[in-house]
């Protein structure tokens, strides 16, 4: 082995019944350095941290590690844990009923527990890292984002060689993105080899030293990132060259053509259990728009709150000029209102079920109780969508959990347009998802909105949204604080109408 | 939410614990109106007996039992006491029922308080009574023992009225004997493993069986009292082709479902039948069942210990103390061939 | 190695493999384990034969139409408790006090106030549907405290569990009513003619209709649904309190149904011994079906095979006469092997070992080809 690496996979296979996941792949990681994993979703890049963390067992290949003679094998998680591998995966794997502290100490095999002592420690960590929580908290009280940078915390503590971040951005804020890269840097100067996961590439060309790409269960390349212009990387990723992103939507077509008489949906005064201020929003037919504002000013609420899917405290809603009343999700489904949540694992996936299952979900309960779909006409929506959206799936009779983020995305996405919904409300629909599916979603908005459909469009990334809203409602601490179309939609108007106007 | 989850939790047990406690302060509501010919409700112990006073001739009992629904022949018991300790017959009576140990023991403490003169106990476990009897005896309160018996100083109570059931084991058996058969292949069908009942009904047969060649044991199951269970074990030793002929079931109910068993498989029993059916406990359904020539043998577990008692309050009040500590009930058992239409009456529970 | 795994997906190996993986394997393979075992111990046990019963009327007897008849009342429980268990993730253990109240009901219907009556008081099929009427509001009472209350379904049902045989002696007066009419025992016995058991009639509607409401409603997509992932169900429009009310009052009718067939195989009813222990007998045939405790898929047909598993696991032993004392050592010890082939882990295991053995068959097949 080298000088200076600490880790290295050399021709790692992994195989599923029928499928090949990994396919002699290598990873090489050297001390002090970051080094980011990319790759589109069903890549691969999930499967080789399994094999690497001990979840999965390799078929073929070998693992190498600093200081060990020959190659290793790792059995299971706490193996690698035991030799220095750590990892944060990109869904919190903590217990949310336990306390901050116990989240970060627990199962690290230290025998008898000093509660007072570990508290005292935990709080340090916390502290150190500028994480804003209790020690004695209770971890589902912290929000999703604390959660995450708690994961990162627990992992930071032991002492390990190789961190492992699996997406780790993706709930964060920039704040909070900006604290972790620190942390990041911070823990490089230290020595430690750090492997990043991540769809966001301005994240990678931040903090990346070297970028190893994936594609298809196969290894495209490692490369310097200086080596690496982005368009390379995209089109490395995708294997072809990619079209120009900024040129999907059509030049301010549709916002010239003015407002119509009536909007298809307005709401007025509404405000829900979430504890959201009463808005006002409307939207017209064949619009694109959104909600914006940082994680927790309240955009999901509104969406929630028109869609039924919390409680309603008061308010009006509209639609084509007629009052409606949606106290609950099948009012707003009967009206044609389709929401795609925010958080997929929580609220979107129905986990054991069959891809098939989860397409027809909706539809079928609109159909109602009394009349299930023979299992052909389920299985030939099924097949229609998978096919419409190209979910990499095995068949329609997998368990939606076995597919990747985005697949399992799609599949929602699949639910609610086989409903032919009339408003389609999608929250954070590209969250964790790689950068093609990201484009093909982008693209599918607007197609929607060409055939006449209405989308309200929620996103962390601002870039996304001016491509594809032609106007934004801005939200500040659970208030809607501004609007803005047309021309005033640029990143520094909406910075400005976040950051409360005055700027 | 989670707080809201355990209030209603807790007052879940509480509500439990009302319903538990509820149970030894009156008597047992449901009972009641089974009860033939009852006289005035005795006035609820927690008002303690004040308008009872004026008849100072009343003997005071307090009556700890277990729980009427346990059993018919619990409910028989009962019927039995309630019938007998009237205020016609010179008696206030107080009752308490709880298949629970620590319960019967708080009654009794509160017996104790109400200055009950005498506390007749049917124990639902052996062991704890000390105390609370040292404190009836320190309170000049006799105890008499009835059904069961506990781990104490014999010193501690006046008498103790049983059943003895290797006696009605014996009984059984020696009727079965009786009955020279040339061979004897038994299907024994068990009660609950442990019990006081199984345990003495049982030992009669083992002893039997090892003691002569021509007693042989086709099968020895538990049917844990159910006659469902007793069906089934009887089903498999018909399906198996095994030749039995005498089926002896520890309680009448598994006798009734040995006998579906055997009704399944046209096998005839009873009297001139080919197998011969026994029981235990003198149901009134079982006696009848004998009557009618379908079973062949049924042994008495004698409820019946309020006149028992009756008799030795009444010595005792008269300062005659009884002559033994402990008084095992005679317990008949019926044979189909000489049993009565009076029988039946008289005995069945 | 591809290549070779191509190749082996389309070998026998992968036949098993593929079986082995169905969810109703488990049941089938412990079947086929006490059905050999029962062969090789005493041939004859499969053995049916036609006779006469002592009322005249041909029947069928032998170990398998005993297994069939005595299993009923569980394989009833089984669908019930399969809903249960799919949209609650739980189980409910009164369905044996349950089954003493509608026997209670039953009796009382039918006998009025008199425990011995001459003549029934009401036609047989009314005091069955008040019977299945009752228990299926006990039903509703577990199914309100478990979804609306959100209390643990073991913690909900053991209020049931505790209260219900009192409340049963308590409908009928804590009499024990014994129903004379021969055609009352039709029901749990035979009806004359009619050589097999009625139970076992009674047993298959209620698999036939379960299948139709599965066929042509959406409970089972429903049931699933609600029961892997509450949120997401909510926001697709379904209503998951309701379907856990609607699963705990099916499993509620399913008792209706146990307790009429209990009754009526003796024409009476003990409250204390009646269905004793059969909830942990009904919530085993859940799980031998291969079925999750904590809720989510499942698979009725295998838990009604689990219900028949077990019968004739009891049969067996009844059968091999091991002493009363050791009886539910035995039944543990099989129980114990069941549950542990059936969990997950150890199918996972055992897959590996398959995949393990294949390939070297499929070599050797490979090499018998070339030459």
């Amino acid at each position: 082995m080298q000088e200076g690496i600490v880790l290295e996979m050399r021709g790692i296979c992994k195989f599923f019944p029928g499928v090949k996941a990994l396919q002699n792949v290598d990873l090489t990681l050297r001390e002090g350095e970051i080094h980011a994993l990319m790759g589109e979703n069903g890549a691969g890049k999930s499967t080789l941290i399994k094999v690497l963390t001990g979840v999965y067992q390799k078929d073929e290949g070998q693992i190498m590690l600093k200081g060990i003679p020959g190659a290793v094998s790792i059995r299971s998680p706490q193996d690698a844990q035991n030799q220095g591998i750590s990892t944060v995966y990109q869904e919190i794997s903590l217990c949310p009923n336990l306390t901050v502290a116990e989240n970060m100490y627990i199962g690290r095999g230290r025998g008898a527990v000093s509660w007072k002592k570990m508290n005292a420690d935990a709080s340090k960590l916390l502290d150190s890292l500028g994480i804003p929580a209790k020690a004695n908290q209770q971890l589902d009280s912290c929000s999703i984002a604390v959660q995450q940078m708690i994961a990162i915390a627990r992992a930071v503590d032991m002492e390990c060689k190789v961190l492992i971040l699996d997406e780790p951005t993706s709930s964060l804020d920039e704040h909070e993105v900006e604290k972790l890269f620190k942390l990041m840097r911070d823990l490089k100067a230290k020595g430690v080899a750090i492997l990043f996961v991540t769809h966001f590439l301005d994240q990678v060309y931040e903090v990346s030293d070297r970028i190893t790409v994936l594609r298809d269960g196969q290894l495209v390349g490692e490369y310097a990132v200086q080596d690496l212009p982005r368009l390379q990387l995209v089109s490395k990723m995708l294997g072809k060259e990619l079209d120009d992103l900024s040129s999907i939507k059509n030049p301010e077509d549709e916002i010239s053509a003015g407002r119509k008489d009536e909007p298809l949906l307005e709401v007025q005064q509404l405000h829900s259990t979430a504890g959201i201020k009463p808005f006002d929003f409307y939207i017209d037919k064949g619009e694109v728009n959104g909600f914006t504002g940082l994680l927790g000013s309240g955009r999901s609420e509104c969406v929630r709150a028109i869609y039924g899917a919390d409680r309603v405290l008061g308010g009006t809603v509209t639609m084509n000029g007629k009052k409606i009343r949606i106290s609950k999700p099948i009012d707003a489904m009967r009206n044609g209102i389709s929401y795609l949540p925010e958080d997929r694992k929580r609220d979107g996936i129905v986990g054991d079920l069959s891809v098939r299952e989860n397409i027809i979900l909706a539809l079928q309960v609109m159909k109602g109780f009394f009349r299930p779909f023979s299992r052909a006409q389920a299985e030939k929506f099924a097949d229609e969508y998978i096919k419409l959206l190209d979910i990499k799936t095995s068949s329609s009779d997998t368990p939606i959990k076995s597919l990747s983020g985005g697949n399992q995305q799609k599949v929602i996405l699949a639910r609610w347009l086989l409903t032919n919904p009339v408003y389609l409300i999608l929250d954070e629909p590209t969250r964790g998802i790689d950068i093609g599916t990201k484009v093909e979603i982008q693209k599918l908005v607007l197609k929607l909105a060409a055939e006449g459909k209405s989308v309200t469009f929620i996103s962390s990334e601002t870039d996304e949204m001016l491509r594809t809203c032609s106007r934004l409602v801005v939200m500040r601490d659970r208030k809607v604080v501004g609007e803005l179309s047309g021309k005033e939609l640029t990143q520094n108007n909406i910075m400005a109408t976040i950051a409360g106007g005055e700027a | 939410m989670k707080k809201f989850f355990a209030l209603l939790l807790a007052l879940c047990m509480v509500l439990a614990l009302c319903a538990c406690g509820g149970k030894t302060e009156t008597p047992a509501a449901p009972a009641a109106p089974a009860a033939p010919a009852e006289p005035a409700a005795p006035a609820a112990p927690a008002e303690p007996a004040a308008p009872a006073e004026p008849e100072a001739t009343l003997i005071k009992v307090g009556i700890i039992n277990n729980d009427p629904n346990e059993s018919g022949y619990r409910t028989a018991n009962d019927k039995d006491m309630k019938a007998t300790f009237t205020e016609a017959n010179g008696y206030e009576a107080s009752f308490a029922y709880s298949l629970k140990n620590d319960e019967q023991i708080a009654a009794a403490q509160k017996f104790i308080q109400d200055e009950v003169d005498y506390l007749l106990l049917s124990a639902a476990g052996t062991a704890g009574w000390d105390s609370v009897l040292q404190d009836a005896q320190a309170a000049g309160i006799k105890v008499i023992l009835f059904d069961r018996t506990i781990d104490a100083d014999p010193s501690l109570y006046e008498a103790s009225i049983v059943s003895d059931m290797a006696q009605e084991g014996n009984t059984a058996v020696a009727w079965l004997e009786s009955q020279n058969l040339d061979v004897y292949n038994i299907v024994h069908i068990q009660g609950v493993m442990g019990s006081a009942a199984q345990i003495g009904r049982t030992g009669a047969v083992d002893e039997m069986v090892a003691a002569k060649d021509n007693w042989n044991l086709v099968t020895q199951q538990t049917a844990e009292w159910n006659a469902e269970t007793a069906e089934q074990i009887v089903q498999a030793v018909i399906d198996s082709g095994k030749e039995f002929n005498v089926v002896y079931a520890e309680n009448d109910d598994m006798a009734k479902g040995a006998v579906a068993a055997l009704d399944k498989a046209n096998i005839s029993h009873g009297v001139d039948g080919d197998v011969i059916i026994m029981g235990f406990d003198c149901n009134h359904w079982a006696l009848e069942e004998l009557l009618a020539g379908n079973w062949n043998y049924d042994g008495q577990c004698n409820p019946f210990q309020a006149s028992y008692i009756d008799t030795i309050i009444k010595d005792l009040e008269n300062g005659i103390a009884p002559a033994d500590k402990v008084v095992i009930m005679t317990e008949k058992g019926f044979d189909a061939t000489t049993i009565t239409q009076e029988d039946v009456d008289n005995y069945g529970i | 190695m591809s290549e070779k795994l191509k190749t082996t997906n389309g070998g026998v190996g992968s036949f098993l493999l593929r079986i082995v993986r169905q969810q109703i394997f488990i049941p089938i393979a412990a079947l086929l384990i006490l059905v050999l075992f029962n062969l090789i111990m005493d041939p004859s046990f499969f053995k049916i034969t036609l006779s006469t019963n002592s009322a005249g009327n041909p029947v069928f007897s032998g170990y398998l139409i005993t297994i069939l008849d005595n299993a009923s009342e569980l394989a009833i429980l089984a669908i019930g408790m399969t809903l249960v268990t799919a949209s609650s993730g739980g189980q409910d253990i009164s369905v044996g006090s349950a089954i003493a109240i509608a026997g209670s009901v039953l009796l009382r219907v039918l006998c009025g106030t008199n425990s011995r009556p001459e003549v029934l008081q009401a036609p047989i099929i009314v005091a069955f549907l008040a019977c299945c009427f009752v228990a299926m509001l006990f039903g509703g009472f577990n199914g309100i405290l478990v979804a609306y209350f959100r209390i643990q379904p073991m913690v909900a049902t053991l209020i049931l569990y505790t209260a219900g045989r009192s409340i049963a002696a308590w409908i009928n007066n804590n009499e024990l009513p014994i129903i004379s009419d021969p055609t009352f025992g039709y029901y749990g016995n035979f009806i004359p003619g009619i050589p097999v058991p009625t139970p076992i009639f009674i047993a298959l509607a209620c698999m036939i209709i379960i299948a139709l409401v599965l066929k042509f409603t959406n409970l089972g997509l429903y049931a699933q649904a609600a029961g892997i992932n509450a949120h997401s169900s909510r926001l697709n429009g379904i209503n998951p309190e309701v379907i856990k009310l609607i699963s705990y009052m099916i499993l509620g009718i399913c008792v209706g149904v146990a307790g009429f067939i209990k009754v009526t195989r003796f024409s009476t009813i003990n409250y204390s011994v009646v269905a004793k222990d059969i909830e942990m007998d009904a919530i085993l045939a859940v799980a031998l079906g291969g079925n999750a405790l904590s809720g989510g898929k499942f698979n009725m047909g295998a838990s009604i095979f689990g219900a028949y598993v077990i019968q004739f696991l009891t049969t067996t032993l009844y059968k091999l006469n091991v002493t009363s004392t050791a009886l539910p050592a035995y039944k543990a010890i099989v129980v114990i092997v069941l549950v542990v082939l059936s969990a997950p882990t150890v199918r996972a295991k055992l897959s590996v070992l398959w995949k393990k053995i294949a390939p070297k068959k499929d070599v050797k097949e490979a090499s018998a080809d070339a030459a």
